[in-house]
Parts: structure tokens; C-alpha cells; sequence
């Protein structure tokens, strides 16, 4: 006796066929929202005490990354500027602007303005500034633009396998050291080509693997070992 | 009743040691067998069940079972919830983080960059010079200071875990009236009404009790104190005191002097029951280097240690000759030895210890008297004996007799004056103390730091005094709420060493200025600051008092200049003492008074953790393995192994111990080596109000010790008490040795064996080639770390224990946690014995994580969570493991520790401060290991680069080797040939632990030499 119709049969296919689907779909889903910028924050700007601006700073006065990044090339640490690099202009101009009362205020009261931090990297990540900066690492391939943010938000997702990008060929985002600081700089091309120790470039690549060895950087497989970022 | 369920699940915890070993059965066992040449513990001596389980397990038992208090069934129910949340963690989102910058940076802080301060470390009066290491204004690590004669880089354990004591949660925060919080405006309110009235008396009321005190600005101001109340007295009193070395001083000289040692001059060493190689030892880091340099065989010149000890101590394990004797008999032995160059005859009288009729060593003792005597005659001026502080005035006289009949005055043997700046008998002067406060003299009494409510002999019943005498105004200024803060209405917070200015004396005379590296955290204050209240100067700080001070000794106008060097340095120069030239006044002491010979003895030790008790609430070192028995959080009685199978008592027995009338019941431990007749107990545990740590844990045996008879007395009555006490040791756990049987992990010989076969430690190592892992040219690589550890210099002090503790942000686990093996330190010194079981030799093996090339738990690791850096270290991802524990299992060497609980404190504001940001802080679940200080390396890796070169030999030092006394482990770059531990490695005596699994460790030991005496080797 035939207890079922006989199309189920199909729709029993159709479904265990279909189920393959929906998890692959469910699983990417979850993958997506792991890399998203909701759990990355990444170009997500966020909430800060003084709306300070990149973009007018930087990119409109020109000031060098470290006026205020003060450690970038001496520490792990860049640096957060002291209220006091604030009120070294805005002692003289602003002086009034309401935006900047709170930097006013912690100058006054000798209370520290509370920033949220913007590239933050899981605890268990031990993050160098000075040795990528004295590698030929610029600002902005990883920090992006900043001089065009008029909010700070960081650029890349930071997770692990954008790290491991660089790290497995660095040679693709190497630049001279003197440019690291440099907010407009361009990777070579035969339109804009880089000159360097008397010789020009036009592309990246060729570039790269002069600075690798240059700046002696070690092997792929010692930049990938774990202790290198864990301890 | 509580106790009792303690105990039955104590009992629950750790099933498997439940029947401690028999020694009669061992006994039997032993004669039956041939036990293996080296062992670590008695159990092991006679391979018995317990531990031939222990051995095929990779945990004791227990470590691995779930044994709290929810039940099996509520811990389905919670991992099925979790299981279903197991998914989402990979989505964890991070939450929003504060960053604080300053308001105006102070010119010298690069955020990232730690600093380091100079300042000192004071136990005993004596000042221990270090560095600590500040990120942003926080100390986090004490290292020693390498340009200190006192130093030469190394710490000791006290000073290395005092940094956890200033973070302690359980410090007194606030000032407190009759248990109520005040003010420090409340409190001076309060003092100035008795003070004014006490002017008018000249002070007759007042008295001041210290700790000993060595610092020139607090001494001076205590003298001044007493010139503006000429009527006022000022009482010194520690429990661990140095009493009996200066009355023994005066007893020779007349005149209390201080000794100094310089051992790198001595060829020939007599230590009378002198453990000079620990913690607690005036100038014992120093004595520690100086010693270790001339153990090395290769250089020629080596040294000769004998001990004649009353207790099983770290510097009788490194003797090349050790006698065990009571400690009453040690003076005998001084006095046959001095009886040696009296005698004009052929035969030389000895006297022998008095208790004859149990003396089971005499022809030990007979030879040893005579080949001491014999190595010092001919080792004149080269030569030196050291007498323990505990032993009676007579002993120390007579050393200073024969030192300077030998010549060695003003070769390896200095007289000083005493670093103490008042330098009274301390038990007089507690007991003159009591018996004002009892004649009801006393209208004000300030005790500045110490507790002698816990730790006062019974006999002077100081607690009883201060707490029925009505004492108008009881100042108590403490680190904690103690048990003497408890009977005072007063009690001030105390700040910290590294929160308060002050100064003070090295063993040499050397000042320190001690200076702060952090605001008090709760508002403390300094005894300085309190005693400039009693000397009419209300708000002065610590700074004024301590600048003031040097200004006055320093005056002109580069004072400033001086200041900022003295502190720079951390030492005042010129501040060293002048050598004195003291005569002796005769050669004949008068005896010590003996009770009874051959009753047994007890001895009371300062302990080699908790030292009196004021380091009780310390978690790094209540859970330090002492020395030699390896006993973590318990002080049980140390028996020897003969006399506990003559009284048929075996290891965690519970004994009543009666002396005086006084009755204290603790669990006794067969320690191998202790003399006969005799039991050693350590002061310093059984703390009412000590903290989370300190409280309850151990027996309290300050009510066992007379005034009179500090350090030793007979006459102790031992019962058994029935019933057993789990006590928590860690020898025998991670043990080496396979069931096939034991392969010596420890290697030595004597020094004429060496000669003979100087490759003697080596085994034959399987090819390079014979490996089924894929070789790594390590060799092409700029950097392989590597270390040797020279057993010979190594003295098993624990200092590298605590230092990795502090550097590594190693979790303390807590007692029960230990019983069970889940203790967490990334380094371990064991302990061997050899040979008899009453005078074994010793011998001590740190080991950190071997670094093999051929790592075996590298290939057991489904997740790849421990994997091979290109310099040959041995990583551990703590983010990627998930806790299956292969790779322990695998390890043969059994280094790697497992986070079986959340061990760590994440809640407490203050640990967190104290954690090394370098360093990530292990979650539950996690393994971990040594990393060879992996953040050490990079920071100089990425100093280096950052400066075009390479990493210099020396410059980078594991936290382990940099505070090492006896420097002992060497750590480089073994592929540069000229580095130092290439150079060690080379050196015939170097070998591989297990290296015959050929696991290619990078961390390789130095065996040991021993230089004995041939005339006491036939």
C-alpha cells in the first residue's frame, strides 16, 4: 500500500536539494555579516566628544601626521595628542567656538577629553607602528584618506586575513620611507612613475621588491609566523 | 565540623593520594630493589603504586575530572546552552573603547614605551637595589639593578613578588577609628590634644615601636622625635631579627660590627647551619653571583662548600659536603673545630654533639671536622666560615675567631658598622616594651608597620597587653587591617614601598633612595610622614622629609645635581661603609645554655615564602614551591625520614606539638636530609586577618616560640593527633620519567670525573636526519633562540619562578587547584635527591619549555594552535586553541600548563593595572607555556630593525635570566658562534634533556660539578 502521494518523492528531493542550498546560503549570510561593518565598524564614524576633523586639518592646513601621532615612529603606540597640542592653536584662534569647549575645558580643568578609539584591534593582537612606519608602510594604506574624513572612521576591516594580505606580499604597498607620511602619495605608474636611489619606477611590483630588499625585510614565512602579531 | 567536611573533600579531590606511603613497606621496597640513582621525592625512592600511577598519567589524578560543586547533570544543562550560543562567538562584536590621552604629556613618556625607575626593596632593615618597570606611571615588573654591587642585576623572590603586595586588593585603604573610617584631618585632630599633654611630661608616655630600620632619614628623624620628648622611647622588634649576629659581634669585639663575605675571594666555604644562598639573607643576591662564578669547572678555580645544617635548606643542596646536625650541636662542632689549631698534640679531642645516645653520624661528624679543618688550614686567607642568624652569639663569636686565626680578616672577611640604625637586642626591647605597657607607662604607642600582635614570642603575651592595658591611644600605621590593627583604636593606612619616598642600607652600607613610582593608591602614608607628626612637622611628605634629610648631609649648591644622579643611579655614592679593623678580645666563649641534649629538638625558621608573615597575602608566593620540599600554601612540620619511622608517623600525619604548655596541632612531611631527634617549623602562616590569600592558611607556630629561645629549643613533645592533612606539594608532579623506568634528567660528576670524561653528560643523539617531521634550515635563519641553564650556578632560589610569574601575567590557582595539579607556572625548578635518604646530595633543575625543533605537541594540535616560528620557537596561539590538551599529553617534558578554570581575576581594578600589557592575559580553556619571553624578543627585534642592525648578544634577556642571582641561564642567538650561549653549548658538559627522543631541544643544561673533598670521598 502506498501510504504516500507520489509527489513527494520530488518535493523530498527537492527539499534535501534545496536544504544544501539554504545552509551554504545560511553560512555565507553569517560570513557576510562577520566581515560587514557592523561587527568590523569598518567606514562606520564613531561617536566622539569634539567632531574633530581629518579633513580640514590634514587635507585643508596641511599638518604632518605626527604634530599630534607624536610616537608613531618611536612606539607600538602612535599616539593621542594631549589636549595641550589642541590648545597650542586654539589658544589663539577659535577661541570661542562652542564646538571646542570640551577641549577647553579639559585644558582648564586638567581632565582628560575621553575619544572613542577608532582602530581598535582585539586584545590579543600586538600591532607595531614604528616598525611598519620604518618599513615603507604609509599611513594611509592602511588608515585610508584620512585626509579627506571630515569624521574619523577606520578604513579597513582589520580582521586578520586584511593583515595577512600585506604580510604575504608586502611588496604590493611598499613605498619609499620619505613618503610614508605623505597623504597623496601614488603608487607608480607609467604616468606618474617614482623615482628612487636614481632609478625610476612605473610599476608597483618592481618598486616593492627593491624596497623588500632595501629595507631588509624578513622573509614572508617569518612575517607570517604567529608570534609575530600573538604572544 | 567545617573542617571536617575540608577535609573529606580534600580527601574527594585527590582520591589517588589518599594512602601516603609507609615507610616501613618503602623501606622494605628499597632493600628489595634497586630504586633509580636520582629521585624526587620518597615515593618515588621506592617506586610505589601511587606513583607509578602518577607517571603514566599526563595530570595527577583529579586534575582533569570536574569536581565542583555543580553536578554533572547542571553542567549538561549549561554546556547544551552554550553550545547553542558556541556558533555566534565568531560574530562577537567588539564594544566601543574609551582612549585617554593626557591633558599636557610629561616631556619623557612615549606611550608604549615603558620606563624604568631605580629605587629599593627593604626586608630586614636591608635595602635590595632594583629597577622597576613603568608603563605610563604603572609598575609592572621589578628587575634588579645591574649596576648595584648589591644587585648585579639580580632579585631575590621577595622583592620580585612585591609588586603583587603594593596591587593587593586587600590592602588597608582608609584610616580607621575603632573600625569606623576617618580622615587623616580626623586623625590629626585626634593626636594633637595627648600630644600637647605629653609635652608637658617630656613624652614619658609615649613610645614608638619599628621594625628594624636602617634608613639615615628615618632614624634620624625617630632621634629627633626623642630629643623633643627626652622621656619618649623608641622599641625595635621583628621576629625575624639578626639579635645573636650582633651580640655575637660584641661577645668577640665588643662592639656590634656588621660581617661581610667576599666569596669570589674563597676557595674554601664552612657554612654553620648559613642558608646564604636564599631570600632573607643579608647580601644574599650578591653572595649568590660571587659564589656561582667560582663554580665553574672550566675556568679552574673552583670553590668548596661544606654545610652543616639543622634543616634540609637550598645551600646544603649545592655543598659539595653536607653534615646534617641538630642546631644545638652546631656549636659544638665550632668549637671541636676550633679546638683543631689549639691543640699541640697528634690527637685533637672532640666533644661531639651532646645527644650521644641518637647520634647516628658520628663517624660522619668525626671526619668531617677533621677534613674542614684540615681544607681550611691549608686554604688560609682564602677561606670562610658563615654562621645562620639563628645560631647562639658563641657560634658567630667563634667563626670571627677562626676566620681571623685562618687570615681571612681583610681577604674574604669584612667588619662594617651595623646597617641597622639601632642596633638593640630586639627581644629586650620588646619585652621592656610589654612590661611598661603593663606597669601602665604608656599613654601613646605608635607601631609603625610590623604585627607583632601575630608574630610576638607568646611567652611576652604582647597581643594580651595591648589589649587589656588601656592604652589611651594605640597608633597602628600597616599595609593591612591586621591582627594588630585589630587591637589598636588608631590604625593608618600604610603606603607602599613603591608608592612613598623614603631611603635605605644595603648589607654593605650602600643608601638607596627609595623612591615612588606610583601616587598611593589609597591615600597611604609613609612612617616618614607619621613620624614627622610626632617631630612637630604636621604636613611634611615623605618627599620633604627624605630630600630635607640629604640636603642636610649634602649641602652646596649641586645638591640638585646630586639628587637627580643619587636617584638616576639608585645609590647614594659614597654612602658604602668604611671597612672596620676590629680585634678580637679572646678566643674562649662562653657556651650557650643547653637544656636537655636529647630531647628533640624544634627549630623555628623564617619561612622561604611568607618569610615572618608579612608576605602572607601574596598569592606568587604562598603558591612558590619552597625549596626543597616543594610545599605551597602550608608550613607542616619537617621530620626526618628516621625518626618518622621511629615514631611511625608518615608524611600529612597531624601531630600535636607541646612545648611550654603551649600546644599547636599541624601535619608533619618527611623531608629527606633533616637531622635526627630535631623537627624544623616555618613561622609566618596560620594568619587571622592576613587576606583573601594569607588568611587560614598553614599553622601559626609563634605560640611555640619563646622569648628566650627564639630560634631552637628540645623539649618538644610530639603525639600523633590522628587524622591526616592534604597538604599541597608539587614534587613528583610533572615528572619525567617513563614506565620503562627513569632516565637521569639531572647529570653530574665530580670535578676529577669531569676531567677524565668531560663529555660525560651526553647521550648519543639519534641523527638529525632520522625525524619523520620536514626538516627547517633554522641555520639559514638570522635569528635561533636557544638557552642554556648552568645547573652548577643555578641555587634552586625560585627567583626566575616569580619572575616569569610577574612578566607572563601567570595566574595564582590557589591550594586545592595545586592538590590536583593545576598549578600554572611556565617555569618550574625541581628538586632532586641522591643517594641516602638521611644525608641525600641535592640537586636543582629549572625548566622552562625545551623550544624542541622537533616539537611533539606541535603535531597533536588539530587546530594548529601551537605551531614552529621560523626561529625555532615553539608558539602558542592562545585565540586558536580549544583545549584538548594533546599537546600536554604529548609533551615529554610535561612544561605545558592548562587553564582548567578561569584561574585568572578579570573583575579586580587593581591586578588589572598590574598585568604586563605586552602580554595577553589566558582566558578558561586555554593552554599556555613558556614563549622564551616571545615579547621581549619582538620588541628588540623591532628595535633593532628599526635601528639597521642586528640583535646584540646580552642585550636581549628573558625575564627569567635577567633577574637570575646566580646567572645561570643564558639565553642568544645560537646561530651566531660568538654569542655566549653558543659558546656554553659548546662546552663538553652541555646536554639535552631526553634528548635521545631526539626532540632537538633549544634550552640545554650545563650538568653539575661537584668538587668534593678527596679525603671524605673514599
Amino acid at each position: 500500500m502506498q501510504i504516500f502521494h507520489r509527489s513527494t518523492n520530488t518535493i523530498s528531493r527537492a527539499t534535501i536539494y534545496g536544504a544544501v542550498f539554504l545552509v551554504s546560503a545560511l553560512l555565507w549570510a553569517l560570513l557576510e555579516l562577520q566581515r560587514s561593518p557592523y561587527i568590523t565598524y569598518a567606514k562606520v564614524v564613531r561617536p566622539q566628544p569634539v567632531p574633530f576633523s581629518h579633513q580640514h586639518h590634514v587635507g585643508g592646513l596641511g599638518i604632518d601626521c605626527r604634530y599630534c601621532h607624536t610616537s608613531v615612529e618611536k612606539s607600538s603606540f602612535a599616539g593621542i595628542p594631549p589636549t595641550k597640542t589642541c590648545m597650542n592653536c586654539h589658544s589663539q584662534i577659535w577661541t570661542g567656538a562652542p564646538l571646542l569647549e570640551p577641549v577647553r575645558e579639559s585644558f582648564r580643568t586638567g581632565k582628560s577629553l575621553v575619544w572613542t578609539r577608532v582602530n581598535d584591534l582585539p586584545d590579543f593582537v600586538y600591532f607595531d607602528h614604528s616598525i611598519h612606519v620604518n618599513k615603507g608602510v604609509g599611513c594611509n594604506t592602511c588608515h585610508g584618506p584620512v585626509d579627506q574624513m571630515p569624521l574619523m572612521f577606520n578604513y579597513a576591516s582589520l580582521q586578520m586575513e586584511w593583515c595577512l594580505d600585506c604580510h604575504r606580499a608586502p611588496e604590493k604597498n611598499l613605498r619609499p620611507r620619505d613618503q610614508v607620511f605623505n597623504m597623496r602619495y601614488e603608487q607608480p605608474s607609467s604616468d606618474k612613475p617614482v623615482v628612487l636611489d636614481g632609478k625610476v619606477y612605473t610599476d608597483q611590483l618592481s618598486l616593492g621588491s627593491d624596497l623588500v630588499k632595501k629595507y631588509k625585510l624578513r622573509t614572508v614565512t617569518d612575517i607570517t609566523s604567529c608570534s609575530t602579531c600573538h604572544r | 565540623m567545617e573542617e571536617q567536611n575540608n577535609k573529606q573533600h580534600r580527601e574527594e579531590v585527590c582520591p589517588g593520594k589518599k594512602d601516603k606511603l609507609d615507610l616501613q613497606t618503602a623501606r622494605a621496597q628499597i632493600a628489595g630493589t634497586k630504586g633509580p640513582e636520582y629521585w624526587r621525592s620518597l615515593e618515588e625512592l621506592a617506586g610505589s603504586a601511587e606513583f607509578q600511577e602518577m607517571m603514566h598519567r599526563e595530570f595527577p589524578k583529579g586534575a582533569s575530572e570536574w569536581l565542583d560543586s555543580v553536578s554533572r547533570r547542571g553542567f549538561l544543562k549549561l554546556m547544551g546552552a552554550s553550545l547553542a550560543m558556541a556558533g555566534m562567538t565568531a560574530c562577537t562584536k567588539q564594544p566601543l573603547e574609551p582612549i585617554v590621552p593626557y591633558v599636557r604629556q610629561p616631556e619623557a613618556v612615549i606611550p608604549g614605551v615603558p620606563m624604568f625607575y631605580a629605587t629599593a626593596f627593604t626586608l630586614g632593615g636591608y635595602a635590595s637595589p632594583i629597577l622597576v618597570e613603568s608603563h605610563l606611571y604603572r609598575p609592572t615588573k621589578i628587575e634588579g639593578n645591574a649596576q648595584h654591587p648589591a644587585s648585579l642585576g639580580g632579585t631575590d623572590v621577595f622583592a620580585q613578588a612585591s609588586i603583587l603586595g603594593m596591587y593587593d586588593p586587600d590592602r588597608s585603604q582608609t584610616i580607621a577609628y575603632l573600625g569606623d573610617v576617618r580622615t587623616w584631618g580626623g586623625f590629626l585632630e585626634a593626636l594633637r590634644g595627648p600630644l600637647n599633654a605629653q609635652k608637658a611630661v617630656q613624652g614619658a608616655g609615649i613610645r614608638i615601636l619599628t621594625r628594624t630600620v636602617s634608613s639615615p632619614a628615618l632614624a634620624d628623624q625617630l632621634r629627633s622625635v626623642l630629643k623633643l620628648y627626652p622621656q619618649a622611647k623608641w622599641h625595635v622588634y621583628e621576629p625575624v631579627n639578626r639579635d645573636n649576629v650582633l651580640e655575637g659581634a660584641k661577645m668577640a669585639f665588643g662592639q656590634p660590627v656588621e660581617t661581610q663575605y667576599k666569596l669570589e675571594n674563597a676557595d674554601v666555604i664552612v657554612s654553620l647551619d648559613a642558608d646564604f644562598l636564599y631570600a632573607g639573607f643579608p647580601g644574599s643576591t650578591r653572595y649568590i653571583r660571587d659564589f656561582a662564578q667560582r663554580r665553574n669547572p672550566d675556568a679552574g678555580n673552583m670553590n668548596r662548600l661544606y654545610v652543616i645544617e639543622s634543616t634540609m635548606s637550598s645551600t646544603g643542596a649545592k655543598s659539595d659536603h653536607r653534615l646534617p646536625l641538630r642546631a644545638v650541636d652546631i656549636e659544638i662542632f665550632a668549637r671541636d673545630l676550633q679546638r683543631q689549631w689549639q691543640s699541640k698534640g697528634d690527637v685533637i679531642a672532640v666533644e661531639g654533639p651532646g645527644s650521644q645516645a641518637t647520634w647516628a653520624l658520628k663517624h660522619e661528624y668525626l671526619e668531617m671536622v677533621s677534613s674542614v679543618a684540615g681544607d681550611l688550614k691549608s686554604h688560609s686567607g682564602s677561606s670562610v666560615i658563615i654562621v645562620g642568624d639563628h645560631q647562639p652569639p658563641a657560634v658567630h663569636a667563634l667563626a670571627h675567631a677562626i676566620n681571623q686565626t685562618l687570615g681571612n680578616v681583610g681577604k674574604t672577611v669584612f667588619y662594617t658598622d651595623p646597617v641597622d640604625a639601632n642596633p638593640v637586642d630586639q627581644f629586650d626591647s620588646l619585652k621592656d616594651l610589654v612590661t611598661d605597657m603593663r606597669a601602665g607607662k604608656v599613654d601613646m604607642l605608635f607601631i609603625l608597620g610590623g604585627n607583632p600582635a601575630y608574630d610576638a614570642p607568646a611567652d611576652l603575651g604582647f597581643a594580651d597587653a595591648l589589649k587589656n592595658t588601656n592604652i589611651p591611644m594605640r597608633v597602628h600605621l600597616g599595609l593591612y587591617q591586621d591582627e594588630t590593627a585589630e587591637l589598636c583604636q588608631w590604625h593608618v593606612n600604610e603606603a607602599h614601598y613603591l608608592e612613598s619616598w623614603g631611603d635605605s642600607r644595603a648589607y654593605d652600607g650602600t643608601v638607596s633612595i627609595v623612591q615612588p613610582l606610583i601616587a598611593p593608591l589609597y591615600g597611604g602614608k609613609s612612617a616618614y610622614e607619621l613620624t614627622a607628626l610626632l617631630a612637630g612637622q604636621a604636613e611634611a611628605t615623605g618627599h620633604e622629609v627624605v630630600q630635607g634629610y640629604w640636603k642636610k648631609q649634602h649641602p652646596g649648591a649641586d645638591f640638585d645635581a646630586f639628587w637627580r644622579k643619587s636617584l638616576h643611579d639608585g645609590w647614594i655614592d659614597g654612602t658604602t661603609f668604611a671597612l672596620k679593623s676590629v680585634s678580637l678580645k679572646s678566643a674562649a666563649f662562653t657556651p650557650s645554655p643547653v637544656n636537655d641534649a636529647k630531647a628533640i629538638e624544634i627549630n623555628f625558621r623564617r619561612d622561604p615564602c611568607v618569610y615572618d608573615g608579612c608576605f602572607s597575602n601574596n598569592g606568587w608566593l604562598q603558591e612558590l614551591p619552597k625549596p626543597m620540599s616543594k610545599m605551597t600554601w602550608d608550613n607542616p612540620v619537617l621530620i626526618g625520614p628516621a625518626m618518622a619511622t621511629r615514631m611511625g608517623l608518615k608524611s600529612e600525619d597531624l601531630v600535636h606539638l607541646e612545648l611550654n604548655g603551649k600546644k599547636v596541632t599541624a601535619p608533619i612531611w618527611i623531608q629527606a636530609g633533616h637531622p635526627d631527634n630535631s623537627v624544623t617549623v616555618f613561622l609566618g602562616y596560620g594568619r587571622k586577618r592576613a587576606g583573601r590569600a594569607g588568611t587560614g592558611a598553614g599553622f601559626d607556630m609563634y605560640p611555640l616560640r619563646g622569648s628566650s629561645t627564639p630560634w631552637f629549643t628540645s623539649g618538644v613533645n610530639i603525639t600523633k593527633a590522628g587524622g591526616t592533612y592534604k597538604l599541597a606539594t608539587t614534587q613528583g608532579y610533572q615528572t619525567m620519567d617513563t614506565p620503562e623506568g627513569s632516565r637521569p634528567q639531572v647529570r653530574s660528576a665530580s670535578l676529577d670525573e669531569y676531567r677524565k670524561e668531560p663529555g660525560f653528560a651526553r647521550e648519543e643523539q639519534s641523527p638529525a636526519e632520522l625525524t619523520l617531521y620536514k626538516p627547517y634550515p633554522y641555520d639559514k635563519e638570522l635569528y635561533a633562540w636557544g638557552m642554556a641553564i648552568d645547573l652548577n650556578a643555578c641555587v634552586g632560589c625560585n627567583n626566575c619562578m616569580v619572575a616569569c610569574q610577574s612578566e607572563n601575567n601567570i595566574a595564582v590557582v590557589g591550594k586545592e587547584q595545586v592538590v590536583i595539579g593545576r598549578h600554572m607556572h611556565w617555569l618550574r625548578v625541581d628538586a632532586y635527591y641522591q643517594g641516602d635518604r638521611d644525608n641525600p646530595k641535592a640537586y636543582f633543575q629549572p625548566v622552562p619549555c625545551m623550544q624542541c625543533e622537533n616539537a611533539p605537541c606541535e603535531v597533536v594540535c588539530p587546530v594548529g594552535a601551537t605551531v614552529h616560528s621560523t626561529e625555532g620557537l615553539n608558539d602558542m596561539v592562545y585565540n586558536r586553541c580549544v583545549g584538548t590538551r594533546y599537546c600536554s599529553n604529548n609533551c615529554p617534558y610535561k612544561v605545558r600548563r592548562f587553564n582548567f578554570l578561569l584561574f585568572q581575576d578579570w573583575e579586580t581594578p587593581q591586578l588589572k593595572m598590574m598585568r604586563n600589557p605586552d602580554v595577553t592575559v589566558r582566558s578558561r580553556g586555554v593552554m599556555e607555556k613558556c614563549t622564551y619571553c616571545i615579547q621581549r624578543i619582538t620588541q628588540h627585534r623591532i628595535d633593532s630593525e628599526r635601528e639597521n642592525r642586528t640583535i646584540q648578544d646580552g642585550e636581549l634577556q628573558t625575564a627569567c635570566q635577567q633577574s637570575c642571582p646566580a646567572d645561570a641561564i643564558t639565553f642568544g642567538n645560537i646561530n651566531d658562534p660568538n654569542s655566549r650561549v653558543s659558546k656554553l653549548k659548546a662546552i663538553p658538559r652541555n646536554y639535552g634533556l631526553l634528548a635521545d627522543l631526539n626532540t632537538r631541544p633549544r634550552t640545554t643544561y650545563l650538568a653539575e660539578i661537584r668538587n668534593p673533598n678527596p679525603e671524605l670521598e673514599s
